[in-house]
């Protein structure tokens, strides 16, 4: 140490150096090689086993994959065929025709196959209606669409009279407008609790028979098609998306319940969280499929599908809030106060202040869960429903395909995971994207 | 005592706006408070008339913050009464809101907004609370950096300032709801010395333009040059209450002696 502030002459340069190169052996990919696979002999040892073992798999997996037959009717046929290629007993080869000649029933289940635009259209606009909510450089106008999407969404799955959503979307609008028009008059909490009520009534009493006297005085509409029609990764999309984007504003609400001092509200979250939590999906599912049924008044049809989302997203909502709080309660006090001490109440803090830090922080734990629930969705096919694994099984029951594995699996596990994955690269992106700290 | 006569600006302070009005702006009478059994504030009577200028010192542990954070609600207190601005604080919650716009509060550790940029964070509150246009609020927010010299720095987030420009930020954001009342705990407990003084000068600035400010500080120098009372708490009590000069010079109780011997050092 003293050594520099010294002033013998030896440890004083007087011509300054230029800068140099770092010795070759520093820089590139040899120095990245030496530093990261072969900087021990333990180290060494490990990635000479690790190529091995990739070029072992890989060897097995990739003549497999790429020698694979693409056209035939059946898996007789292919093996017919691969034996002319390679000889009787020859190598083992992929049978990807039965994608291509399954591959819609993957896809869409029974949905009718000339309308497979609706719901390619409706990925379409759901794709527009959530990039400006994900994306900031996308055009704000899109944000007009996004809430309008649910109902176009509706309408072009289960297609019907276009009279039926904007019956429903009226209720909203009404609600609204109760509460635009009614706050000056009965006061913030008169007009909510109205702008909650009228459209209730609304949509048990007028909605119906407005929606059918429309559409018999003005028959719009499209070729209807019932949810048993619904299957494959459609469905798994359909349950999915719609568990997602419910179950995250009923998940933040109970997180913010299970903070609250408010008795009632405290002690029905935490009820409602621990016993969502604490019992299987699959259980609830079979719920939904079943009980429901005795619960409801006689003769309502309340459509399964429906019902699984209501499930779906109800689980899902419960782990998101127990993620959401693990965020609430990591932010310093100081937040909260500096929130309160400049005046703004509850609702304003938690919105501008609170939240938006304490959803940075939980972003992992959200996205995960969104990814459990999407891959969860796969368990319907235990209640009979045609989710892709489902298809699997009745395609692999008819005699042209029975016998077939793993090409229908590395399908469907492709399609989830290109979801999937997309999901947690969002999720990154996002997390770099809010980091204003700078640490 | 060598300290209290190290001044902590260096240029003499205008005192032609500090002028002290018979109108009252804080008024305490019989005020308690515990935490649980813990008897945190004793019996506490204050009045602050519009344009005083408080320090408020003792010892750690003392009731301090709990004291000036019961004034803007941030604690609610058990028996007693304080009236803000002719407002008396009640559990109502439209009134805390609105005793709390009134009165701005800077907090030892800033308590900025770590994901809005210093701009968004002095026009949040002006924005969503007073409703005023985003236009006017940004207006007003550059105008109060540039006060507290940092307009250079409105596009940037709390995490890539330095402890004193945050503060001064704070100090800013609060200002922007034009407050009539500010309060201050410990500002500067949390910054290295050589930006404790860039804080104090704010603070010195609001006082020479009239604001009524309670500031719990250990800044001695600041009390002498800036107050016009000083008060000493001991126990979540107040024990004695005096001019600074005489509070230094002279002071009654054996706590203060004790606590001014400790803080002044030897
Ligand atoms: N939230 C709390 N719960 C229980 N005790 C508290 C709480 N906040 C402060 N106290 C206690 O109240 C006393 C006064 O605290 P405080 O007002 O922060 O003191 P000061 O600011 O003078 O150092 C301390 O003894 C502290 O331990
Ligand atoms: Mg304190």
């Amino acid at each position: 140490m003293s050594e520099t502030h010294s002033h013998s002459a030896s440890y004083v340069r007087r011509e300054m150096l230029p800068q140099q190169d770092p010795p070759a052996l520093q820089t590139g990919a040899v120095k990245w090689l030496r530093e990261n696979l072969f900087s021990g002999w333990l180290n060494t040892i490990l990635t000479i086993l690790s190529i091995f073992v990739v070029y072992w798999v890989l060897a097995h997996i990739l003549p497999w994959m790429l020698g694979g037959i693409w056209t035939a009717d059946s898996l007789t046929e292919c093996r017919e065929i691969r034996d002319q290629l390679y000889g009787e007993g020859g190598r083992e080869v992929a049978c990807w025709a039965v994608l291509v000649d399954r591959w819609h029933q993957l896809l869409f289940g029974f949905y009718p196959d000339d309308s497979y635009w609706r719901p390619i259209l409706s990925l379409i606009v759901f794709g527009a209606a959530v990039a400006p909510v994900l994306y900031e450089s996308v055009s704000r106008k899109l944000l007009l669409l996004t809430p309008l999407a649910p109902f176009i969404i509706f309408w072009l799955l289960w297609g019907g009279t276009i009279w039926g959503p904007l019956a429903v979307l009226a209720g909203f609008v009404l609600g609204w407008a109760v509460f635009r028009f009614g706050e000056p008059v009965i006061g913030s909490l008169g007009a909510t609790l109205a702008a909650i009520l009228v459209p209730i009534l609304y949509w048990l009493f007028a909605a119906g028979p407005i929606a059918s006297g429309l559409s018999s005085a003005l028959p719009i509409g499209i070729e209807s098609v019932p949810s048993d029609d619904f299957g494959g990764f459609m469905l798994a999309l359909v349950i999915g998306i719609a568990g997602i984007v419910l179950s995250l504003p009923l998940g933040i609400v109970l997180a913010l319940g299970r903070q609250s001092d408010l008795f009632i509200v405290n002690k029905f979250s935490v009820i409602f969280i621990e016993v969502i939590r604490g019992v299987p999906l699959i259980v609830w599912l079979f719920t939904a499929s079943l009980l429901l049924n005795y619960f409801l008044p006689p003769g309502t049809n309340f459509d399964l599908m429906l019902r699984v989302i209501i499930m779906v997203t109800l689980f899902s909502s419960a782990y998101i809030a127990e993620v959401v709080r693990g965020g609430l309660a990591a932010l310093p006090r100081g937040q909260y106060e500096g929130a309160d001490s400049l005046g703004l109440d509850y609702w304003q803090s938690m919105r501008l202040v609170i939240l938006p830090q304490a959803l940075k922080i939980s972003i992992p734990g959200i996205v995960s869960t969104f990814i459990g629930l999407f891959k969860d969705t796969t368990l319907v096919v235990f209640i009979g429903l045609l989710d892709p694994i489902g298809f699997s099984n009745s395609i692999r029951a008819s005699t042209d395909w029975n016998g077939v594995y793993w090409e229908l699996f590395i399908f469907i596990g492709l399609c989830f995971f290109i979801c999937c994955f997309s999901m947690s690269r969002y999720s990154q992106f996002l997390e770099r994207k809010l980091r204003t700290d700078h640490r | 005592m060598s300290e209290l006569h190290t001044d902590t600006v260096d240029r003499t302070i205008d005192r032609s706006q500090m002028k002290v009005s018979d109108e009252i702006a804080i008024e305490i009478v019989g005020m308690n408070k515990w935490y649980g059994t813990f008897h945190v504030l004793r019996d506490i009577n204050l009045t602050v008339n519009r344009g005083e200028r408080i320090v408020i010192c003792g010892p750690s542990g003392s009731g301090k913050s709990t004291l000036i954070r019961c004034i803007n609600a941030l604690e609610e207190h058990q028996q007693g009464s304080i009236v803000v601005d002719g407002t008396l604080l009640s559990n109502d919650l439209k009134n805390i809101d609105r005793i709390r716009s009134e009165v701005g509060m800077c907090f030892q550790h800033f308590n900025l907004f770590p994901h809005l940029t210093i701009l968004e964070n002095c026009t949040l509150a002006p924005i969503w609370v007073r409703k005023t246009p985003k236009r006017e609020a940004e207006e007003t927010a550059m105008y109060f950096l540039e006060k507290v010299k940092i307009p250079e720095q409105a596009d940037k987030y709390p995490g890539q300032l330095s402890g004193g420009q945050q503060q001064r930020v704070a100090i800013a954001r609060s200002l922007c709801m034009r407050p009539r009342i500010m309060l201050f705990d410990e500002p500067t407990s949390a910054l290295d010395p050589e930006m404790i003084k860039e804080v104090l000068d704010t603070m010195i600035q609001l006082a020479e333009e009239g604001m009524t400010m309670l500031c719990v500080t250990h800044e001695m120098g600041f009390a002498r040059q800036v107050a016009n009372r000083v008060i000493f708490m001991a126990d979540g009590q107040i024990v004695e209450q005096n001019e600074p000069e005489e509070f230094f010079l002279n002071p009654q109780s054996d706590r203060t002696k004790q606590f001014l011997s400790q803080i002044l050092g030897h």
